[in-house]
Parts: structure tokens; C-alpha cells; sequence
């Protein structure tokens, strides 16, 4: 069946099956590797897009659901080629080291900031415990999101709700 | 120690960003699922589920018939060996007649979607005649035990390898012990969870094989490939995609991997890709082996350890894989980071009906390290002494023998590390707190603990002929540096390390560097990624390449300039006298590549001399060591048995530390794991499977199970033979980080824990005081 929606600012048309999930849509279908598959159960966190602002498990969700909404991914927060606040924070903090966790703890910290801009570390800590890393013992990756809540409060303008940074 | 060692340094010891940074947080990193090639078909395993088996009949009638499947491959249709070599040949590829395990390969398919590959491994009939299996290696060596072991591969029976040390007399050792302490440990298996799975794609081309994949040792993959196809390695090209995470996971079973995609690709001439799901990939990939340690401590009432005998046991599974080599580490380290004069060490590697077990972080020491510092801790207690004080009485200094008999004769940083910690977590103030904190708790309780651990860098005497590296450094006409070595980037800061040390010898900055993809028919056999030897052995390599092209660089720049002395830094060069002329280094660079200069130069390393008599298990076991100390603080709710670790910090010598920031990630990491291993992370298994192969089943630490911040410093007692006095760091803090989180929830409860993980309900046991 055919669906419309929004992806990363532009809209898009595509043919999926029924049961495809939005991961393989993304992946294999639209060519935006950079959602990952960690699990393939909605355990890693890997694979967090945003739909409709909100952090959603792209390997839990079918392609249908997003229907008429509008999809954030990794891809798009970068989109005008400047790297927008959380992703300089995660290279600033050390955040980053395998990077196979990295773009699903980017859209998640994104969620976290964009409804909360003065999180604490407690905050940071649980809203990313769906998260999983093996690599940094979480530490760089905290640092980041608190890092980049700065850079956002020192300059909102830089961020704007659907992610572009003008 | 040379100049260069000693002279200062503008790059290397300092934060730098990762050279892979950007590309990682922007979803632009391509990792081996994320490739794809045209005509490219998806490969599934076709896979025992019986512990052993005769396999009587294999029928893959249906999975040919199925219209999306392109090939089938059974053993017949390799055309080399039917092996996955890795340090012995007993693992076939795909077993013919009998298999060993739940989840060896016995067939594979391809079929045009990933989809399609998984509904037609369904259609697979094996028949099975079981035979009896044997799962616990303590079983599997007893008289009458089944034979599981290929008998060449095996030492005896069921005996992979039987390794010892004998040091001294431990009996006469005993003999003088005021105080003797005795405990047998338990730990089960660690699972990597790399967070991207194990993933390989096979490309036919011109007469060989390429393959891309996610790995950590890529001449173990060409050699692997090159022999299940039967062709020369100079065939067979190995590229290494970015890598999600290795940790030891990627060491050898991606030989495994390219060689069953191979075949297929072989077969059918086209591109194929093998990418394991979660639970395929924690089913059938190597793990931390599962161990019982036996462990006999002895010290004179002030302290000084008199002798110590040790026997353990690891759980090898069906194969050998890389067990020797694992088991050979864990025997040096058993004795711990102390001066023992009386030391008797005998270590096993079993065979069992279960999945092969490999490398995993740490390599056969984290264990024995469970045990060592298990018994440094009762030891104190009985002694009535500070754990703390005990250790430093009993460190490993300049000068000492190890317990292979090893004089260490320079870079031990071991008793600096201890002070180090003391002074940062304020140790006895800590422990104070935490018996104020218990006398005023009523369901709740504090401990604290300390540990100290030793880790030989590089492959040590198992395999000298492993530690040694190549490295190519090129200058490009623009002023920019092109940096080749065969080691891997999977996260832990290889390639921006060995960027900081070509761009500190050449005097360019770390942004002129760019690391060359690796590749085996372009990069230089640097040997493997593994045993924490990269920035030590890789390094060396770069550096010698990139002081020979810094000697060309100052040759031409005197020419160019009509001067005597130059000088060359931050990407500039100038005549020494005459600084205000400084060019920048690209127009030498253009003027070289224009004079028909040789822009590129050739580096080689190699580890000191080690040597090693299997009869005593005496000699110099590594070039060099590094250290760690660490201390936990752990909060243990009596009614519910839930640990939570709350405070950490972390001392290590590791010698020059070449990026603090990067040092200190992988410090953080390796506590993360170690928390996970101590508290955390059970694979449990019934009748040889695994049960609940996934992230639900298996649990490693969240952003809420670790410390919110940790304490990490670094005391530097540099190595000669390392880069600017580097030695290595990787393994060690998950080495060190377990040990010192499991005592301090034995103190915490006022038990003693012998098994890992100390899951609530062990922890209950142990507040109730069950043993």
C-alpha cells in the first residue's frame, strides 16, 4: 500500500507490505542507514527515530503507522550540512566511540531536550536508560546531553522544533 | 629511554577529537549491514539444535525448491578445506555427521531476500541420532566422560590444554603461612553485546574473494577465507567496515562468518551477505569461558604473602578456537600483580557440548582476577589489615619477580596507582562512612572495595610471532599525511591515536592525518587488533615511519630553504635561525613531489624479546605490564538484594597516556562491563541452549546502573620499548573494575560472594548468610 509522510522536512511517497517495519523502510527502502539495528526488539534503542517529535523504536513500529506524520531521523539533523548541538556536544564529551549506539542516543537526548532544556543528570540518566551502550559506561554520553542543553540554552535559535538549524 | 620519548609533545597527550567523530554522529559511519552490492543475495545458516548428535540425514529438499532460494551449500561444496583455521584446525566449517553444539552450521542457503533466507532455513530436515552430551567441564573430564574433543586437538581425553607454573615449593611455602585462606570461585559467561551485530558480506572478484565486515583482525579473516576456497592469500581481500564494538567478539569469529558467506559466494557467484540477528549472534558466537577456580592463599601474619596455589577450569566448548591462547593469559595472571616467592599454578581448557568460547575483554584473566582479589580480601579479613595496605605490602615493584619468574625492570606503576586511589576516594574516610551509613541503616548497606590488577601487554610469549607491525606513512603533495596500518578502529580510539603519534613525529597537525580504510591488499600486516597492543606495537610502527619521512621532510626543507637547521611544527616549517620565513609544510611538500622525492616511508615494529619454558611456566611472559587500582562503593538493599554501584574511581598506569579523553572512555567503558559481569549479566543455559538469546534475557548495565560520574586518573610510568612511553590500556579496566565492585558487596553484606553475577537472589543468600 502506498503512504505519505514527512521525513526529515520533505514529504515522501512509498509503496510498502503491511508488515514492513519503519526500520526496513528506512534502511533498505529509502536508503537512511543511519538508524541502526541493534535488537530487532525495541531492547537497545538503536533504532530511535522521532514520529511526530516523540522517540519511537523504529524495529516495533510498522511502516503504515507513520502515515500522515512527520519522521525524524539522524540524518535530518544535520540536513544543511552543520552539525546541530547535541551531535557537536557528543564529539566535544567524548560521547562517542564505537558509534553503532550513537544515533539512537541523538534522537532520544533530542526528545529529552526539546521537552526538557534543564535536565538534570538524574533526568538524563533515566530518560536514556532505553538506550543501550557498550562502549563509554555512559559517561561522555551524559556529559553530551548536559553539554548540549547548554549550547541550546545559550542560543535556542540554532534549534528549531522540526530539527533544522538554520 | 630515547629522545623522542622524553622531548615534549604538542599532540600526543592531549584531548583530541575523534578522527571518526563526525561521521559517526551524523548516521554518514557505514557499517557491514549498511552496504549493499547488486545481485547481492542473503545468506542464513542452516544450524544444529541438538548439544551432539550423529547426524544421520540432511535433507534440503524444500529449502532448494523454495523459488526465492538462488544456493544451497553443504560441505561437498567447499573447495578448499573444510575448517575454520584459528590457532588449531579442529572446527569444520560445517559439520559432516556429528555435531557438537546447539547452533553449529551444517548447511547454508541463500535466497534473494533477507526474508525469504529465513522462512527457507525453516524447510531444513535434519535427523538426528543424539549422543550423550556432556555440558560442565568438570563432568567432561571425569573417567567415562563422552568424548567431545576431536582427539588431535585435545591434550587428553577431554582435555584441550593442561598449562602450569612452578615456582618455588608451595609446600615448604605453606609450611611458613601464619594464615592460610582457600576458596573455590564460579563465573559464567560474559556475552559481548557489541551493540552492532556480527555481519559479513562475501564479493566475488577477477579470481578471489573480497570480503567487508565488521571485525577486529583482518589477516585472520584472509587466512580463514583463503583456505575454506582453496586459494592463495594474495586472493583474498579483507576490508573492514566501521565496527559497532568488538571487545574480543570480533577476534575470531568473523573468520567464521566470511568463511560461510564465502563458500556461498563462491558458489554462486554473486555478492552475499551473512548479518546475524541478536539472538542467532548470542547463540552461536564466542563468549567469556565460564570457569571454576580453585584458589589457596598463604601469608605471615604481617602480610607477606608466602604462597599461593591455584587450579582452574575453563569451559572451552566444543572447539578449540582460541582457548590455549586464552587459557595461557589466564595462567600468567592467576598469581595476581604480587610478589610471590612459592607459586603453583595448574590451568585447564575443557571441551564441552556447548558454543565455542573465545576472547572476550581481559582474555582469560577477569576469572582468575575474581579469585585473586577474592582471597586478597578474605585474607585481610582474617588478618584483621586493611585490604588496601595489604595489597601495597605485597605490589610488584622495579626490580621484583613475577611469578613466572620475570624481572621487572622498568615502568611499574602499580604502588603509585594504589596511592593514587587511596588519596582520591579518601579511602579510610570512605570506609568510615559506610560503617556509619550501616550502623544508621536498617535495610541498607554500604561497603567498599578495592582491587589490583597486573595486565601483560601484547600477545606475550603464547605468540611472539603475532606481536609485530607494519606501518606506511605517506606526505601528499598538498602538505596533507595518509597514515596505512592493518589495525582496526571499533570504537576504542585506534585510528586517532595513531594520528596523533604520525602527526607528533612529522610536526603536522592531527587535522592534516587522515587513516587509510583498512584493506589487507593496500594497509600492512600489523597483526591483530587485540590484547590491548595497538597504540603500543601499531605505534611503534607509525613512529619509525613517520621519523624516516620527518628525516626527508627536514632533508628537503634544508635544500629548499639553502639552511643548515630546520624546524618543523604545527604543519609549518621554517630554517632555524629564520623562523619569520616559515612556509606552510604543503609548499615542501609540492616542492618535493615535484623534485621526484620519495614521499612515502615504511615502518616496522616488534615487541621485545619474551621467552617461555612450558614445563615450569617460568620466563619473560610480556615485554611489559600495565596496572590498574580500583575502588567501589556499592549500596545493597537487604529486602530485595538489589546492588547498585554508587561511587567509583579508577587509577591507571598505562604508561604515556597518548589521549587522555579517549583513555578515559575506554576506563568508563571498561568499569560499565565490569559492573555488568560482577552484578548483572547471566546467560543462562538449559541442556546446552541458550535460553533467552536477547537483550530481555540478557541484561548489561543502562545509563542507571552505573555510577553517575566515575573518578579516572592515570600515573604514567612510561615504557621504553612503547611510543613516547606508551604501553596499553584497552582490557584493563574491565579487568580490574568486577573485582573491586565484588568486594565491596561482600563487604557491604558481611558475606563472602563466590559466583558471578551476584544477582539479588545470590545476594540475598549472602545477607542471610548462606554461602
Amino acid at each position: 500500500m502506498s503512504i505519505n509522510f514527512r521525513l526529515n522536512g520533505r514529504e515522501v511517497e512509498v509503496d510498502v507490505p503491511p508488515g514492513r517495519r519503519l526500520l526496513n523502510l528506512l534502511r533498505e527502502d529509502l536508503g537512511l542507514t543511519g538508524t541502526k539495528e541493534g535488537c530487532g526488539e525495541g531492547e537497545c534503542g538503536a533504532c530511535t527515530v522521532l514520529v511526530d517529535g516523540r522517540p519511537r523504536l523504529a524495529c516495533l513500529t510498522a511502516a503504515i503507522q507513520v502515515e500522515g506524520k512527520e519522521v525524524l531521523t539522524v540524518e535530518g539533523l544535520s540536513a544543511g550540512g552543520k552539525l546541530h548541538p547535541m551531535q557537536e556536544a557528543l564529539i566535544k564529551a567524548a560521547g562517542v566511540q564505537c558509534g553503532f549506539c550513537t544515533p539512537g542516543f541523538v534522537m532520544a537526548a533530542y526528545a529529552l531536550l526539546s521537552e526538557n532544556p534543564h535536565p538534570t543528570r538524574q533526568e538524563v540518566r533515566e530518560f536514556l536508560s532505553g538506550n543501550l551502550c557498550r562502549c563509554t559506561g555512559y559517561e561522555g554520553i551524559v556529559e553530551a546531553v548536559l553539554l548540549a542543553a547548554k549550547y541550546l540554552r545559550g542560543d535556542p535559535s540554532r534549534v528549531t522544533p522540526d530539527g533544522k538549524t538554520p | 629511554m630515547d629522545e623522542i620519548t622524553q622531548a615534549p609533545t604538542r599532540i600526543v597527550g592531549g584531548s583530541a577529537s575523534r578522527l571518526d567523530a563526525a561521521a559517526k554522529v551524523t548516521g554518514q559511519a557505514r557499517y557491514a549491514d549498511d552496504l549493499s552490492f547488486p545481485g547481492m543475495l542473503y545468506v542464513k545458516v542452516i544450524r544444529s539444535d541438538r548439544p551432539h548428535a550423529r547426524v544421520t540425514a540432511l535433507d534440503l529438499s524444500r529449502v532448494e525448491a523454495h523459488p526465492q532460494v538462488v544456493c544451497v551449500v553443504t560441505p561437498g561444496d567447499i573447495p578448499g578445506e573444510n575448517v575454520v583455521p584459528i590457532i588449531y584446525r579442529d572446527m569444520p566449517l560445517l559439520a559432516e555427521g556429528r555435531v557438537r553444539y546447539v547452533g553449529e552450521p551444517l548447511a547454508l542457503l541463500a535466497a534473494r531476500t533477507p526474508e525469504a533466507a529465513e522462512e527457507a532455513a525453516r524447510l531444513a530436515r535434519v535427523t538426528y541420532e543424539d549422543l550423550p552430551a556432556v555440558l560442565d567441564p568438570l563432568e567432561a573430564i571425569r573417567e567415562g566422560a563422552p568424548q567431545v574433543a576431536v582427539p588431535q586437538a585435545a591434550e587428553a581425553g577431554n582435555i584441550f590444554n593442561h598449562m602450569v607454573i612452578r615456582k618455588g615449593d608451595v609446600g615448604q611455602g605453606f609450611s611458613q603461612a601464619d594464615v592460610v585462606v582457600e576458596g573455590e570461585y564460579r563465573v559464567g559467561y560474559q556475552e559481548h553485546a557489541y551493540l552492532e551485530p556480527q555481519g559479513v558480506i562475501a564479493v566475488p572478484e577477477e579470481g578471489g574473494m573480497a570480503i567487508y565486515g565488521t571485525l577486529q583482525c583482518p589477516y585472520y579473516v584472509q587466512n580463514a577465507v583463503a583456505a575454506v576456497l582453496g586459494l592463495p592469500l594474495s586472493k583474498v581481500r579483507v576490508v573492514q567496515t566501521a565496527t559497532g564494538g568488538g571487545f574480543g567478539g570480533k577476534e575470531d569469529v568473523p573468520s567464521q562468518l566470511a568463511a560461510l558467506a564465502a563458500v556461498v559466494a563462491a558458489k554462486s557467484g554473486r555478492p552475499t551477505k551473512l548479518v546475524y540477528d541478536r539472538a542467532e549472534d548470542i547463540i552461536s558466537t564466542s563468549k567469556r569461558h565460564p570457569g571454576v577456580i580453585r584458589y589457596r592463599t598463604g601469608a605471615k601474619r604481617d602480610g607477606t604473602l608466602v604462597a599461593v596455589e591455584v587450579e582452574f577450569y575453563y569451559n572451552a566448548g566444543a572447539y578449540q578456537t582460541l582457548s590455549s591462547a586464552v587459557l595461557w593469559r589466564g595462567l600468567v595472571h592467576a598469581p595476581g600483580p604480587y610478589r610471590i616467592p612459592n607459586v603453583k599454578v595448574d590451568a585447564y581448557s575443557v571441551a564441552t557440548n556447548t558454543v565455542p568460547c573465545g576472547a572476550f575483554r581481559g582474555f582469560g584473566s577477569p576469572q582468575v582476577i575474581f579469585a585473586h582479589e577474592s582471597q586478597m580480601d578474605e585474607l585481610a579479613n582474617r588478618l584483621g589489615m586493611d585490604p588496601l595496605e595489604l595489597r601495597k605490602k605485597n605490589a610488584l615493584r622495579e626490580g621484583d619477580e613475577t611469578a613466572t619468574g620475570q624481572r621487572l625492570t622498568e615502568s611499574v606503576g602499580l604502588l603509585a596507582a594504589i596511592e593514587r586511589a587511596r588519596e582520591l576516594s579518601d579511602w579510610e574516610n570512605l570506609r568510615r562512612e559506610a560503617e556509619e551509613f550501616n550502623r544508621r541503616e536498617r535495610f541498607r548497606r554500604r561497603g567498599v572495595g578495592v582491587s589490583t590488577v597486573m595486565y601483560g601487554v601484547g600477545m606475550g610469549a603464547k605468540a611472539p610471532l603475532l606481536d609485530k607491525a607494519g606501518a606506511y606513512v605517506k606526505l601528499e603533495a598538498d602538505g596533507s599525511v595518509t597514515v596505512a596500518v592493518g589495525n582496526t578502529e571499533m570504537g576504542q580510539g585506534a585510528i586517532t591515536v595513531l594520528g596523533q603519534i604520525a602527526a607528533e613525529a612529522l610536526g603536522v597537525r592531527l587535522s592534516d592525518v587522515q587513516l587509510a580504510p583498512v584493506d589487507t591488499s593496500r594497509v600492512p600486516d600489523s597483526g591483530p587488533t587485540v590484547a590491548s597492543r595497538t597504540t603500543t606495537v601499531a605505534g611503534a610502527a607509525v613512529l619509525d615511519a613517520a621519523s624516516q619521512l620527518r628525516a626527508r621532510v627536514e632533508a628537503a626543507a634544508r635544500e629548499f630553504f639553502g639552511s643548515q637547521r630546520v624546524e618543523i611544527a604545527d604543519g609549518k616549517v621554517w630554517p632555524k635561525d629564520r623562523p619569520r620565513d616559515a612556509k606552510p609544510l604543503s609548499e615542501v611538500a609540492r616542492w618535493m613531489w615535484a623534485h621526484n622525492w620519495d614521499l612515502g616511508a615504511t615502518g616496522w615494529a616488534q615487541g621485545a624479546p619474551v621467552d617461555w619454558d612450558p614445563k615450569t611456566g617460568q620466563g619473560n611472559a610480556y615485554f611489559v605490564y600495565a596496572y590498574a587500582c580500583h575502588i567501589a562503593e556499592v549500596e545493597v538493599d537487604l529486602l530485595t538484594g538489589e546492588t547498585h554501584v554508587t561511587r567509583f574511581w579508577a587509577v591507571h598506569d598505562s604508561g604515556k597516556i597518548v589521549n587522555p579523553a579517549l583513555a578515559r572512555g575506554q576506563v568508563a567503558g571498561g568499569i560499565a562491563q565490569g559492573i555488568g559481569y560482577a552484578l548483572m549479566e547471566e546467560l543462562r543455559s538449559e541442556d546446552g541452549r541458550i535460553v533467552a538469546p536477547s537483550f530481555t534475557g540478557y541484561h548489561i548495565p543502562t545509563a542507571m546502573d552505573v555510577p553517575g560520574q566515575y573518578v579516572i586518573e592515570f600515573v604514567e610510568a612510561p615504557y621504553s620499548g612503547g611510543p613516547y612511553g606508551a604501553k596499553g590500556l584497552g582490557e584493563v579496566p574491565l579487568m580490574a573494575a568486577h573485582a573491586a565492585v565484588a568486594n565491596a558487596l561482600s563487604r557491604a553484606t558481611g558475606g563472602r560472594l563466590r559466583e558471578y553475577p551476584a544477582i539479588p537472589e545470590r545476594v540475598l543468600g549472602l545477607v542471610r548468610g548462606e554461602r
